[in-house]
């Protein structure tokens, strides 16, 4: 059909997908498209679909309704073509932890049938990559958190697919490891110019990496940009003012000021939201004097995905999570998918 | 739909190493019938076996019985594998690849034939340790077979299971509500004479009381039926089960 062939310029083009598991609908009629070399991000709490869209793109599942199509081929139809054109790195480890490392990737690459010599070469390319050349011959039981997942991204490109999906690629993992695995993704888009769609629930993972944020929420979009442009929305930098004494007279000059976009006064703090905060600091401390205010204390606060994500939803993504764990154990109980 | 042996095939060969890797758990699982065999098998050593030629010890009409068993619950793990990777992960890496389902589904029974037989074999090798003889070297071929049918059948039967559950949990109420009374209607320890009509019914719907039957007949040369009586009704169980076995699974989604 038209649809699968003509856009081969999009890595990813989706049309109103949707998925719903016994009433409840886990993926709500989203459209977007990735450009090839993108890296693209879903942005949200847990639950908010981001895996269910994931498993859709990667033929895991069935769409309820709606289209979807990955390297031009359509997910629902053409299911071994786009197989072939995807890697994927799962949230929850997919790895036979009874085999050694090396062995889990010569599963992987006999199953996309690559030739033998080849693929010895590209068993050590990626384990050299992922620095696992020493622990190739240990069983994966034996191996950590990070090593794991480390392993299953050099899975992940064995057979240099042309769209790589990360779920939640730095879950559970310590700072250093999630620096570490921030930068072969950033070198995997940046230098190999692979397609990348990842999904997270960490803000400053989306900042750093995206190009373009998804931010999704009870199984919808609800902002898509790129982060700065995301950021941007919110109208600029927060400065926060401990103040001392009668406010009134600063207040009213203040709101004659135009470059202040949005004020909020609350026990002795004042918030103003305003472009290029660090550089309206003194001015403000200096206004205050000639009113008559002392400042105790100032803080300047960036905008990050997190306040963002608070705007469009009115939640902030960790209170979303404690509301959604409880629907989780809710869904439990009706005997969908067990998980420790 | 075209099949992919080099999925088949390394399928096949991740069984093999998870096999002889998991060395403690093929011991335990060959306990159970060891025991049986060697305490009812000698315990009942001297017992005539109603309904069976004379001549025939306990041991003779027992050791069957048990390779069949042996057979039947390594066969049906296969599915408990299925459920295994299911809850570890695994069946999605296995999911997303881009092979086709059958050549997914055809890895799965080489390795569940191969290993079950394998089991089979270890019980056939305690038997004769046991005092059990065979009368010709060609009763070991034909055996061999009825094991081979027998083997098909429950792997598909697993594979069912498998296909329509999420966890393992639910496995263990398949594994006392359906496996074991398939192993107790089948006659492999006692003769199906001696049951109440309504159990004999059930005993002649029951797959393995065939495939034990034609054991017997190959093995030891005494059996309720005949063996080509057995070796038809086995094949048409094999070839129904294989078949439910892979439309199921076809049909199963990977997460």
């Amino acid at each position: 059909m038209a649809f699968a062939k003509e856009n081969t310029v999009d890595a990813i083009r989706v049309e109103n997908l949707v998925k719903t598991f016994d009433g409840f609908t886990a993926v709500d009629s989203i459209s977007f498209t990735v450009g090839e070399g993108e890296l693209f991000g879903l942005l949200g709490p847990n639950g908010a679909g981001k895996t269910t869209t994931i498993n859709m793109l990667s033929t895991l599942l069935r769409p309820t309704s709606g289209r979807a199509a990955v390297a031009g081929y359509d997910v629902a139809v053409d299911r071994d073509d786009v197989r072939k054109s995807i890697g994927v790195v799962f949230q929850e480890p997919a790895l036979d932890s009874r085999l050694t490392g090396r062995e889990n990737l010569e599963f992987h690459t006999m199953m996309y049938g690559i030739e033998k010599a080849e693929r010895r070469r590209r068993i050590d390319e990626v384990l050299a990559l992922v620095e696992l050349t020493d622990k190739a011959g240990a069983l994966v039981e034996k191996y950590s958190g990070g090593m794991k997942r480390r392993l299953e991204i050099a899975r992940g490109l064995t057979h240099r697919p042309k769209v790589l999906f990360l779920d939640e690629p730095t879950l559970g993992l310590d700072a250093q490891t999630r620096r570490h695995i921030w930068e072969y993704i950033r070198n995997l888009n940046k230098e190999a110019g692979m397609t990348i769609i990842l999904t997270t629930h960490y803000m400053e993972e989306a900042d750093f990496l995206c190009g373009r944020v998804a931010i999704m929420d009870h199984g919808k979009f609800v902002a898509l940009d790129t982060p700065v442009r995301l950021k941007d929305t919110l109208g600029g930098d927060v400065v926060s003012l401990e103040l001392e004494g009668d406010a009134a007279a600063f207040l009213e000059d203040l709101g004659r000021q135009e470059w202040i976009k949005r004020s909020k006064f609350h026990q002795d703090v004042l918030s103003l939201t305003m472009e290029k905060g660090e550089r309206r600091i003194p001015e403000l401390v200096m206004l205050a004097r000639e009113k008559g205010v002392a400042v105790n204390c100032v803080n300047l606060r960036k905008p990050s995905l997190e306040d963002v994500f608070l705007h469009f939803t009115g939640r902030t993504i960790r209170e979303q999570e404690a509301n959604q764990s409880e629907r989780n154990r809710a869904m439990m109980m009706g005997h969908r998918r067990r998980r420790p | 739909m075209t099949i992919h042996w080099t999925a088949v095939y390394v399928l096949w060969r991740r069984e093999m190493i998870r096999f002889v890797r998991a060395k403690s758990r093929i011991i335990g699982s060959l306990a159970m019938p060891v025991f049986f065999l060697a305490f009812l098998g000698l315990g009942f050593r001297r017992m005539p076996v109603p309904g069976m030629g004379g001549g025939t010890g306990y041991i003779g009409f027992l050791a069957p019985g048990i390779i069949g068993m042996t057979l039947l619950f390594s066969s049906s793990m296969q599915g408990m594998s299925v459920l295994w990777d299911k809850e570890f992960g695994f069946l999605k890496e296995i999911m997303v690849a881009p092979v086709s389902r059958v050549s997914l589904v055809l890895g799965r029974i080489a390795g569940g034939t191969t290993t079950s037989m394998l089991q089979g074999l270890l019980i056939f090798g305690a038997s004769l340790v046991l005092g059990f003889r065979l009368p010709g070297a060609g009763a070991l071929a034909f055996g061999l077979v009825f094991m081979l049918l027998i083997a098909f059948t429950f792997i598909g039967l697993g594979l069912v299971f498998a296909s329509r559950m999420k966890d393992m949990q639910g496995f263990s109420v398949v594994m006392n509500f359906i496996i074991f009374p398939i192993f107790f209607l089948s006659g492999a320890l006692t003769p199906l004479d001696n049951f109440p009509w309504v159990i004999r019914a059930l005993s002649y719907a029951d797959p393995l009381t065939y495939g034990v039957d034609g054991l017997r007949a190959v093995m030891i040369g005494t059996s309720m039926l005949p063996a080509a009586v057995d070796l038809a009704v086995m094949t048409g169980f094999a070839l129904i089960m294989l078949f439910l076995g892979t439309y199921f699974f076809e049909r199963t989604e990977g997460v």
